[in-house]
């Protein structure tokens, strides 16, 4: 905390926060206590496979189990017909946005869609049993690509869909054409943007328990409990009530678990039928043809500046790879739009977004959700034009950042803004790097993300947070929230806000998350959303739940009441005179007593008002990324970087520190290493052979700058963390490999032999010029 | 195929299976001994979740047959700690937060400890080489690199009393 901030907020003199705090969930993880959902096992429990579509595009005209029934061991078989053939969707405000039945009835639109489900007492048996399952197939003609599938004659995906475009959105502010005719200099580029599977180390998987007295226990390993709740009550035709969602520790997310999987609702449909408890994991390939992915993107970006680099105006027209269904992608063509002008002041800006409908393995959300592609685009651009303009390329980013107070018109209102820091620390790093060796280069980018969404497509009628705090006569705490720990660490970042807030140690408080039944509805993990939301909630039910207490100390105390009394650290005092105190959980003891033994509970909500369209604030960024490449091969090594980070006030040291790591690593694998290449709508490399993720051995340092900034909505200052880093990566190593070859690379991840090409095109051209 | 009686001795305890002979290493430990914290992540012998150690030395217990085996001592995480306290290697995980979700953790112990019980000083290079087999999805791995670091510092060496 900066001085100017300490002086503002004076109660920014902190006991747990941001201090080095244990995971709470860390003895479970490192002893293997914790039990995913991949370890469940419940008794009469049976094992669920699920046969797919070997099509990308065909009508189900019949399917016949009748032999898959003989087989012993099998128990049954369910398809489209048992269920109520509900068409689904997470934009549940928008009836024609639900379009997914997760088993279809009567068509399917992507290779290794699930056409049946069997349940059979070994998992062994159920994978045999798929081969006796018949399925007739009328296959229908397929597009694979945006860009054919708006064509006049393409094949038509879901009926009404004009030109198979699924969304589209429109964003603008002040008056383009003037704005471009200020430039001096305008530059157009076309990019493409891959996708990238969010591979999580647990596949999807679930175990779904249906009991005859019309309950439903589903455990299984999401984002959003409350979200699988309410999505499995719509497409099962059950009260949200009945629905019991258990996912308590998960073996990842990124974006890719809080919509309906074939796992969790074929296990629930077989359930439902059978009566037993069925299990569902899919296997790696399934994990990687059948789920969801990161929205391959086709952009189109059009920036005018004037010669001294101010910025004047973009013009973005994008076509996202939508694949078979909406899901979370509509989100996606939307914040991508929005981003693509982070972090920078432009007079005016227009961007269309069109989410085109094609043969393919659904897109969505994945973490950065539709940001990492835009900066991809952007930054690279960016560094063009200042080469272009012969201007310093931070520089010009420098006069054209947004600033605390700035307003993005019709959109947002920055409140805290540390980019102009991080100019600063990545400045004095490239100064300290001095001359480079001769295949190496620096590349930058910078970016900014959102610390969760304001919009409300789902339609909840609950707080978007909520949390309760409840005090035993011990003085530990129980503290329920929503929020749901992925590994991010959000139970220890809520835990350390509700000591800060209470007055607590962290080991008094305990945090119950991942179960709907005893949790309370939230809408999860996505968005980067929990530390402000769910935080702001834990922060608020902390206080209730405090004042309730010190109204007992106050009563005792005698105190004149301009004096105020405070809690830190269990120990209860005037702050004015913080050693003269009692002990917190004496005046927990006297306050139950005084309430008639009724339980002191504090509750806390957080619902977004009045944030403009977006979100309630913004973290910022600038990384610099060392790149060495083999000419020869072509092949890419990261060096060294350094992140120079704005996230508000750091609440949980550790974990802040973790997240912007495995960002780094997630986005430096989309950068150069994650292709998902497709051959008539099937996925090459379907394994983790052939699918490169980030190893050890391939990770550069990675240190942070922290900035210090002080975000007003966010509990204690804080804002976004973990998600945005993912957004800058990419186009870093992209403006590493122009400032080494002059080469622009315009798809990613970038492969070797793209690098090779281009490098011998750009010579090639170089020679026929000196000709 | 015939079923066949084998002992496993698994973190120090002798467990007899009765088992198909193409069942799994990491089959046998999870789901007929019933110790869930090795993983599976993969079918084709490539991120490391289920690693285990063999008379200490880091194993893809999806890469063996239980019954190849027999004989030998296998730890598994659950095998880590002593007596109710952590070992170097847990302890260390904690304090550099090397994991997030968890799901790849017991593997990347049992890399770990097995990295230390050859190497004990390991170069940074050396450990991520060791651990080069395990994916982690989540951290970055230089959270985990900190973590084997620090313990072969001897930050959490005993304090014989
Ligand atoms: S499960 Fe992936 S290597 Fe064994
Ligand atoms: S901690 Fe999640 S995969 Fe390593």
């Amino acid at each position: 905390m900066i001085e100017k901030y300490a002086v503002l907020y004076p109660h920014t003199k902190f006991h747990v926060i941001n201090t080095h705090v244990r995971n709470i969930d860390g003895v479970a993880k490192v002893t293997g206590r914790a039990v995913y959902t991949f370890d469940v096992k419940l008794p009469g429990m049976l094992y669920g496979k699920i046969l797919r579509s070997p099509h990308p595009h065909a009508k189900i005209l019949n399917i016949d189990f009748s032999k898959a029934l003989e087989l012993p061991g099998v128990m049954g078989v369910v398809t489209g017909k048992d269920t109520l053939g509900v068409k689904q969707g997470i934009w549940r405000r928008y009836k024609d946005l639900c379009d997914e039945q997760i088993l279809p009835v009567d068509k399917v639109r992507y290779i290794g869609e699930p056409v049946a489900a069997v349940a059979a007492i070994t998992e062994e048996i159920a994978e045999k049993v798929l081969n006796l399952i018949d399925v007739d197939y009328e296959v229908l003609p397929a597009v694979f690509e945006p860009l054919d599938a708006i064509k006049k004659d393409a094949p038509e995906i879901h009926e009404g869909f004009e030109r198979n475009i699924n969304v589209t959105r429109h964003i603008e502010w002040g008056d383009v054409e003037e704005a471009f005719e200020e430039a001096d200099y305008i530059r157009e580029d076309w990019f493409k943007c891959g996708g990238q599977a969010h591979m999580c180390m647990e596949t999807r998987c679930a175990v779904s328990s249906y009991t005859p007295d019309g309950k439903l226990t589903i455990y299984h390993s999401n984002q959003s409990p409350y979200y699988m709740q309410a999505l499995m009550a719509g497409v099962l035709g059950i009260r949200e009530g009945d629905i019991r969602v258990i996912s308590h520790y998960v073996g990842g997310g990124f974006g890719g678990k809080f919509e309906l999987d074939g796992a969790i609702f074929c296990s629930a449909v077989l359930s439902m039928k059978l009566r037993r408890p069925v299990k569902i994991v899919y296997t790696r390939e399934e994990d990687f043809i059948a789920t969801k992915r990161r929205t391959p993107m086709y952009y189109y970006t059009r920036t005018g500046v004037k010669k001294d680099g101010t910025f004047c105006a973009r013009e973005a027209k994008v076509f996202t790879n939508g694949g078979a269904y909406t899901g979370m992608g509509a989100t996606a063509l939307y914040l991508t739009g929005f981003f693509h002008s982070f972090p920078y002041r432009w007079k005016a800006y227009r961007y269309d977004g069109y989410r085109v409908y094609t043969n393919t393995l659904p897109s969505t959300s994945m973490r950065g959700f539709g940001a990492p592609q835009a900066m991809w685009c952007s930054e690279q651009q960016i560094e063009w034009i200042a080469a272009d303009l012969g201007l310093d390329p931070i520089e010009m980013r420098r006069k054209n950042a947004h600033h605390e107070a700035y307003v993005i018109p019709g959109q947002a209102t920055i409140q805290s803004c540390g980019i102009q820091q991080c100019f600063d620390e990545i400045q004095k790093w490239i100064k300290t790097k001095g001359k480079l060796p001769k295949n190496r280069a620096i590349g930058i980018s910078a970016a900014g993300f959102m610390s969760g969404g304001i919009f409300n497509w789902f339609d909840t009628p609950y707080a978007f947070s909520a949390a309760m705090v409840i005090i035993n006569q011990d003085g530990t705490v129980e503290l329920h929230v929503g929020a749901q720990d992925i590994g991010q660490g959000s139970n220890t970042t809520l835990a350390i806000i509700c000591a800060e807030a209470l007055g607590v140690k962290v080991e008094d408080i305990k945090v119950h998350s991942g179960d709907t039944d005893f949790c309370p509805p939230d809408l999860g993990a996505w968005g980067s959303r929990q530390t402000l939301m769910a935080g702001n909630a834990v922060k608020m039910a902390a206080e209730d739940a405090k004042r309730q207490l010190l109204e007992f100390a106050y009563a005792q105390s005698g105190m004149n009441i301009v004096y105020d009394l405070d809690i830190k650290d269990r120990w209860v005092h005037a702050i004015a005179r913080p050693e003269r105190g009692n002990d917190y959980t004496e005046l927990v003891k006297k306050a139950l007593r005084g309430k008639d033994g009724h339980r002191i509970i504090g509750r806390g909500y957080y619902t977004p008002h009045r944030k403009g369209m977006i979100s309630p604030a913004y973290s910022y960024m600038l990384q610099g990324v060392e790149v060495e490449v083999d000419e020869e091969t072509g092949k890419i090594r990261l060096v060294d970087s350094l992140t120079a980070h704005d996230c508000g006030q750091p609440i949980n040291h550790l974990g802040l520190i973790g997240q912007l790591e495995g960002a780094f690593s997630m986005a430096a694998g989309y950068g150069y290493l994650e292709y998902m290449p497709y051959e008539d709508g099937k996925l090459m490399n379907p394994n983790l052979v052939d699918y490169k993720v980030m190893r050890a051995t391939e990770m550069p340092p990675t240190p942070v700058a922290e900035i210090d900034t002080y975000e007003p909505e966010g509990p204690y200052g804080a804002k976004e963390a973990g998600e945005g880093l993912t957004n800058p990566t990419a186009a870093a190593i992209g403006n590493a490999l122009f400032h080494l070859f002059g080469i622009q690379i315009k798809e990613c991840p970038i492969k070797p032999e793209m690098v090779l090409n281009t490098l011998k095109e750009k010579r090639e051209k170089e020679k026929n010029s000196k000709k | 195929m015939e079923k066949r009686l084998i002992t496993l001795n698994v973190n120090g305890i002798d467990y007899e299976l009765y088992i198909n002979p193409k069942t799994l290493l990491v089959e046998a430990i999870r789901d007929y001994i019933g110790l869930t914290g090795t993983k599976r992540g993969c079918d084709t012998v490539s991120c490391g979740a289920c690693t285990v150690m063999i008379d200490g030395m880091s194993v893809k217990s999806c890469a063996v047959l239980a019954v190849q085996a027999e004989g030998y001592k296998i730890t598994t995480v659950e095998g880590l700690e002593k007596d109710g306290k952590l070992a170097p290697v847990q302890e260390a995980f904690l304090d550099e937060g090397a994991y997030q979700c968890g799901f790849c953790t017991a593997g990347m112990l049992m890399s770990a400890q097995a990295l230390l019980n050859e190497n004990p000083n390991p170069t940074e290079w050396e450990i991520r080489e060791g651990i080069e087999g395990n994916i982690c999805r989540c951290t970055g791995y230089n959270s985990i690199v900190r973590a084997i670091q620090a313990v072969a510092k001897g930050k959490y060496m005993e304090v014989k009393s």
